[in-house]
């Protein structure tokens, strides 16, 4: 999906921010992406992804480094001459104005003509099927009509990039996917890049194009979602991004491709190493848990395996969750799609657990 | 039809209205239970209602009844002002001498009683020289009357005795121990000279604590006597004192007579002065709009209501300046308060609280000492003056007069009231999240523009409490341009405040005051109409 081809559009080269002048908000960033990209922006709560957001709109200065926008440097660019889109995790709607004229704003203060204006506003509040609302006030709309006027509000004077940050934070799940569909169809429908923060995991992975994972002010992974899904760089991303099993011990050998980790309760596992480059280092090895099978015919004959004791068996309709006990810790879970044949484990039932060696990746301790 | 639990212990009749689980109407058992609560929240107010209740509502009242208030012109000179009603000031001659025979007697009365003063003060509003009039003519007019006393006893020494006079208008059977009572026949007998004596007996009782019985009547009761005598031959059965007044009435004939208008041209010429009557006549009601008229400098006349004379027309003026300044004290708070108001709400908490102390520092020093120091800085050899001097903006010779005027005024009080401004402002500005600037700017609107377009019609519920709240202090505010004012920066408060404390006029002063107040609703409601008061924010 990723188009690599153009040259970078928006770029962050080695941008750092402090608000105080002791902790950096944001370490070293360095981001490039290429026009028409919808980008994500996902991390736990305080990372800096709101500030780099920020500092792209221009209401924050870089503490050093540089941000490009379709290669000119815009630092010393005031905030509304970027012509950048904005929509706000409380869509900022201004609440003296009537959604029309809310449309309307950014047109007037471009000095456009009064037909021509609302002639654009009717278009865009069409785009997002609110055209009966234009005479109501932001107060008289719902959540996600409000929602969906602040996107019409950041598309309507055709910016070239949009940044929206927790933008469907305050809505219900099921009013969120809906939304989630609408803003992708218009951001690839419109061919506009868009620089999305959220900190909703799913939110990122089914909207975007690439994720970027933050965390302590810096990029973790910058992946496809199905990349960062399956291949973490970092014991970071692998916890953050889905749910997962981790296993700690030290590397034993590595032979190319693959390694071995000998686990601290003793038990050998094979792997892949990711990001462990020596023998007796420390490391932590993720396993998804859709990725483990219990089923002996179908591994692999020469694969390790481990013992493991049924803990919990949970029902949870489309799949089995279960957890064990292996290797000492008591929160390792797998799942296993309902069908016909599968056996549903019972606790206090003791198997045998393994992998194919390529889902198990040995990452930083 | 029974009716069905719904397990809610709500009963639903099939046709009639709600039922409570006790089978009482719903509506019924809401409102009782609300009864209850309103009672209990009304017993909390109460002390602080029962204070307001007495220590303002009905002093305030009571102040604003006194605008219309006038019923000392008729319990002063009641038969005075009954005469005066056949009297017609355009023939411009003083009236006649029933006339002049009423103001006798009441002032007779008004003298004993120490009210003719009181009275002389409340007219001298009106016409200026009443109130000399009255204290001089207090003096003289008990001397009126006295050639009837003296022919009289002349004519009988009886008529000298307080005794003789006691018996002839006293009731039957009276014992010494017993206060003094009229007979009721004699006010048949005698048309004046009866009301007269029993005037004379209640006011010397009342005032002095003495019996008629052993005091001599006041000349005016031998004036009214004479009066009598002479048209005897109207009664001829009148059942008491008849006897007398067949002795006497022949013989009062050859009486030397007096001419009562002459004699009070005597004591002041005024009295012959169609003016003065006419303040008395058109004066006389008990209910008067002539303090209103007063308040708007036009005063009344027999032809109805007339404009003062150009020189004496003060309050108007008056009126329409303590508006404009405090129309243009509220204009130079949001000047300067805006700003602050702003930086307070966007700083960091604990600058912003700094600041805020600051603003607060005032509301904790005495309003007399902070107006007393713009004294200091604003006299002409004041610090600002100097310091101006000193830089060279105004030459040493050609000092700025900043106090004792408008503007003195005008500088004090913004000073004063300038955190009634901040404060609600504050409280607007802190809820107007700064997402709406950025919003704006991101959507291409420049700092001025956003904040025009965007930041400032938020904000202005807030200037509205502020102006609301600036403009109400201002207009009835009384110290500070009582200090800083001299004359050019008065305001009408101060009018009001020398009308209740050194003119005594409270008449005039509670018209004034009724002005003022209803000029505050008229705007109030003027600002309802225009902003829309539910537009206002106090807070949050
Ligand atoms: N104006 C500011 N002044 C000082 N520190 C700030 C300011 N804004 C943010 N920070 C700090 O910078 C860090 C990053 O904040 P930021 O808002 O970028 O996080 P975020 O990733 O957007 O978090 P969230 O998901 O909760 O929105 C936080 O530790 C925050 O406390
Ligand atoms: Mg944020």
């Amino acid at each position: 999906m990723t188009k690599a081809t153009d040259t970078a559009f928006v770029e962050f080269d080695r941008v750092q921010k402090s608000y105080d002048g002791e902790v950096l908000v944001v370490k070293d960033l360095n981001l490039s992406m290429p026009k028409g990209e919808f980008l994500t922006m996902l991390g736990p709560s305080g990372s800096g992804k709101t500030t780099c957001l920020m500092m792209l709109a221009g209401f924050e200065t870089a503490t050093h480094g540089d941000i490009r926008l379709d290669g000119q440097p815009i630092n010393n660019i005031p905030p509304h001459k970027r012509g950048i889109g904005m929509v706000f995790q409380n869509y900022a709607l201004f609440p003296h104005m009537t959604v029309a004229e809310n449309l309307s704003f950014p047109l007037e203060v471009r000095n456009m003509g009064k037909s021509d204006r609302q002639e654009k506003v009717k278009r865009a509040l069409d785009m997002v099927q609110m055209g009966d609302f234009g005479g109501r006030r932001p107060a008289q709309l719902s959540g996600g009509q409000q929602q969906r006027i602040a996107l019409a509000r950041a598309l309507v004077f055709e910016p070239e990039l949009v940044l929206m940050d927790e933008p469907l934070g305050a809505l219900d799940k099921q009013l969120r996917e809906t939304l989630q569909f609408e803003i992708t169809k218009l951001a690839h429908d419109l061919g506009i890049t868009v620089v999305y923060v959220t900190h909703d995991q799913t939110e990122a992975l089914t909207m975007s194009d690439r994720v970027a994972v933050f965390d302590d002010g810096r990029i973790q992974q910058l992946a496809p979602p199905d990349e960062l899904y399956e291949k973490p760089q970092n014991s970071f991303v692998a916890q953050f991004i889905g749910e997962n099993n981790t296993l700690e011990g030290v590397v034993q050998d590595i032979k190319g491709e693959t390694c071995i980790v000998k686990l601290d309760s003793g038990d050998i596992i094979d792997a892949i190493p990711v990001n462990v480059h020596t023998v007796g280092e420390r490391t932590k090895v993720s396993i998804r848990p859709e990725r483990v099978e219990y089923d002996k015919s179908r591994l692999s004959a020469d694969a390790h395996t481990l013992k493991a004791e049924v803990l919990e068996f949970i029902y949870m309709g489309d799949i089995f969750r279960t957890r064990l006990r292996v290797a000492g810790t008591d929160d390792f879970v797998i799942k296993s799609r309902n069908a016909p044949d599968q056996t549903r484990l019972k606790p206090g039932e003791m198997i045998e657990i393994g992998w194919l060696a390529q889902d198990c990746r040995a990452l930083d301790a | 039809m029974s009716p069905c639990n719904t397990g809610d212990n709500i009963m639903t009749d099939a046709t009639g209205p709600m039922m409570a689980a006790d089978g009482r109407p719903l509506k019924a058992s809401l409102n009782r239970a609300l009864r209850r609560q309103k009672l209990r929240a009304l017993a909390l107010i109460a002390p602080l209602l029962v204070f307001i209740m007495f220590t303002f509502i009905i002093p305030i009242g009571q102040m604003l009844f006194r605008s219309v208030e006038n019923q000392i012109v008729s319990d002063v000179l009641p038969t005075t002002v009954a005469a005066l009603e056949n009297w017609d000031a355009e023939t411009g001659q003083a009236p006649d001498e029933d006339v002049f025979y009423a103001l006798t007697q009441d002032l007779m009365v008004a003298v004993e009683k120490k009210q003719h003063t009181r009275l002389g003060s409340r007219l001298n509003y009106e016409m200026t020289g009443i109130s000399s009039l009255f204290r001089k003519s207090g003096r003289s007019v008990d001397d009126i009357g006295e050639v009837y006393a003296d022919q009289f006893i002349d004519l009988d020494p009886r008529w000298g005795e307080a005794e003789f006079w006691a018996d002839l208008m006293g009731a039957e059977g009276l014992t010494p121990d017993m206060p003094f009572e009229m007979h009721p026949d004699v006010f048949t007998t005698f048309a004046r000279a009866a009301p007269a004596y029993a005037a004379f007996a209640a006011t010397i009782a009342s005032e002095d604590g003495d019996d008629p019985r052993e005091e001599e009547p006041w000349n005016s009761v031998y004036l009214a006597l004479y009066e009598d005598l002479k048209e005897a031959p109207k009664f001829t059965n009148a059942p008491k004192g008849i006897e007398i007044m067949s002795e006497f009435a022949p013989q009062v004939v050859d009486f030397e007579t007096i001419d009562l208008a002459a004699e009070f041209a005597d004591i002041d010429e005024d009295w012959v002065d169609p003016a003065v009557w006419q303040t008395i006549q058109t004066y006389a009601p008990e209910f008067t709009n002539g303090y209103f008229l007063n308040s708007i400098d036009r005063q009344k006349t027999p032809d109805g209501a007339e404009w003062r004379p150009e020189d004496e027309q003060i309050y108007l003026k008056l009126f329409w300046r303590t508006m404009l300044m405090s129309l243009a004290i509220t204009g130079s708070c949001i000047l300067l308060g805006y700003p602050v108001a702003w930086l307070l709400a966007n700083l960091p908490m604990r600058t912003a609280n700094v600041l805020m102390i600051l603003v607060l520092l005032p509301f904790w020093t005495s309003l007399l000492v902070r107006t007393s120091a713009w004294k200091v800085l604003l006299q002409q050899q004041g610090v600002i003056n100097d310091l101006l001097v000193w830089i060279g903006i105004v030459a040493d010779d050609n000092r700025l007069a900043l106090i004792n005027n408008a503007t003195g005024t005008v500088i004090a009080m913004t000073h004063i009231l300038l955190p009634f401004m901040i404060l609600p402002l504050y409280s607007v500005m802190k809820t107007i999240p700064p997402a709406y600037l950025r919003a704006a700017k991101s959507l291409g609107a420049t700092n001025w523009t956003a904040f025009w377009r965007v930041y400032f019609p938020q904000s202005v519920p807030g200037i509205g409490a502020g102006s609301i709240l600036v403009f109400i202090l201002a207009i009835g505010y009384y110290i500070t341009p009582e200090i800083v004012g001299g004359t050019k920066g008065v305001f009408i408060s101060n009018r009001i405040a020398y009308h209740i404390s050194s003119s005594l006029n409270w008449g005039l002063a509670a018209a004034l005051g009724t002005i003022l107040l209803a000029l505050v609703l008229v705007f109030y409601w003027l600002y309802d109409r225009i902003v829309g008061i539910d537009n206002v924010k106090l807070g949050g």
